[in-house]
């Protein structure tokens, strides 16, 4: 099964969940941007089962090798701003980052976050300067965590899994954007009983209270 | 063919296996070219990201392979020829980020030279230096991986160039440093531009490090691996245009340095 890299904590626990309530199957993944996955999986990296982290990248899927039913949503998650524990320079707020002074890192326009949060910033009406566009969410999380960075945007459930080494700051509903996480089954799926059932797992409530521990929203 | 030829002739093994070895580096680029979007190659290499992201990697890589220079030969010489306690320990630790994944000799750059590492916070509250998120931090973690290739291949040389030549040249009146200069350093120089076009090499393709000390900022610090690895997640095809260019940089010096500068017969 390949995943987007936002979701390696949560996918293992559900892994793990699902092998213990279904003795003897065996849940493998591939975490890795969700462009990087599809890419793989369109050039024939075996995959039963693809959990992308946008619609976009889904849609690849659909168009390349194809799915054996309509993707369907199974999590959502939002932006928040990462800032270092205790919030040093007292970021309250998304019109905080305008500040030149801060030195702010946030994802490059190509991946799906880095576009999120350019609609955002325009949805706040805030120009911001990163001093650093970053190809993945990782990458804010460790040069904020080092304190190298003052703030960053990432997804919620990046902070939470940051843990004790960030904190988060709000960003409210009315500029915020929704990522919408789909899941599919491939087309010709090598095991595709197992790979439904455990797109039947993800969305029941066992599944979706896992994932929820991680900070994801319902669909 | 005459009988010398025919000595030299290598065993048919050896040349099967060699074949081999070349189809193995050759198929990967014939892999690429063969997906390269020729119809584009103009519309993407006029665009001014590619030639600020081009211009800031043959900048940054230059200058890495000078400093590489600067300080990786006489850093050779002296685990070379001088015998010290611990010798081995030092050219092991001055050859670590070789062996070390680019990313963690990043964070360890941070942990160093960031604003809140070792050093770093000194040179930030002193001198208001901050290298994280700089050109000039770009071309310290290419320094950083890129210099060891220079420091081994010059080493090696040294330690093949005979110490007599030297000591006779000092017999005859030369200063140390012009016999180092005139004697020493003309007997190594094929390893002298061999380790030099590595170290740049090396340089021009940094991307772990550089990501993850100086950040990718357009015009500041985003060189052409790391225009590269963003295009691939946007416009795969231009990101196989510009790794065209980066192959066709490096390729036109590897092969034209060699036989001009590196003793080569022909």
């Amino acid at each position: 099964m390949g995943a987007a890299a936002s979701l390696t904590a949560s996918f293992t626990e559900l892994g793990d969940a699902f092998m213990a309530a279904n003795p003897g199957t065996t849940v493998a993944f591939d975490f890795a941007s969700s462009s990087d996955v599809v890419k793989g999986i369109n050039e024939g990296a075996p995959t039963d089962v693809f959990a992308s982290a946008d619609t976009k990248n889904m849609d690849k899927l659909v168009g390349g090798i194809g799915v054996a039913a309509d993707p369907v949503t199974f999590a959502t998650n939002e932006l928040q701003i990462i800032v270092a524990k205790g919030n040093p320079k007292g970021i309250t707020g998304v019109a905080d980052l305008a500040n030149p002074d801060l030195l702010v890192v946030a994802c490059s326009p190509d991946v799906p976050i880095g576009n999120y949060t350019q609609q955002m910033f325009d949805a706040a009406g805030v120009k911001v300067t990163p001093v650093s566009l970053e190809e993945n969410v990782k990458g804010i999380v460790t040069k904020v965590t080092l304190g190298e960075a003052d703030a960053g945007v990432v997804y919620r459930t990046d902070v939470l899994a940051a843990a004790d080494r960030a904190e988060g700051v709000d960003i409210p509903d009315d500029i915020n954007v929704t990522a919408i996480y789909p899941i599919a089954v491939t087309k010709d799926a090598a095991n595709a009983d197992l790979a439904n059932a455990f797109l039947v797992y993800v969305l029941s409530a066992d599944g979706q209270s896992i994932l929820q521990q991680y900070g994801f929203g319902a669909p | 063919m005459n009988r010398r030829d025919r000595a030299q002739r290598p065993p048919a093994a050896a040349v099967a296996l060699a074949l081999v070895a070349i189809a193995f580096f050759a198929l990967p680029f014939a892999g690429l070219l063969w997906r390269v979007p020729w119809s584009r190659l103009w519309e993407v290499l006029s665009t001014s990201e590619v030639r600020t992201a081009l211009r800031l990697s043959l900048v940054t890589s230059l200058i890495a392979a000078v400093l590489s220079l600067l300080f990786g030969v006489p850093l050779a010489w002296v685990l070379a020829r001088v015998h010290f306690p611990g010798r081995r320990f030092v050219r092991a630790l001055c050859t670590l980020s070789m062996v070390l994944p680019p990313v963690v000799g990043g964070v360890a750059l941070f942990f160093s030279f960031g604003r809140r590492g070792l050093f770093g916070r000194w040179l930030d509250s002193w001198f208001g230096i901050t290298l994280p998120f700089s050109t000039a931090g770009v071309v310290m973690a290419q320094t950083f991986v890129a210099m060891p290739f220079l420091v081994l291949t010059v080493e090696a040389a040294l330690r093949q160039h005979d110490g007599r030549v030297d000591d006779a040249a000092r017999t005859l009146g030369g200063s140390r440093w012009y016999v180092f200069r005139r004697v020493t350093l003309p007997s190594v120089r094929p390893a002298l531009v061999a380790g030099a076009v590595l170290a740049w090499a090396r340089a021009l393709g940094e991307f772990g490090a550089t990501i993850t000390f100086a950040g990718n900022s357009p015009g500041r610090t985003q060189t052409m691996p790391l225009a590269i690895y963003l295009a691939l997640e946007s416009d795969p095809e231009a990101a196989l245009v510009l790794s065209l260019v980066m192959i066709a940089v490096s390729f036109g010096v590897l092969a034209g340095l060699r036989e001009r500068w590196m003793g080569d017969p022909r």
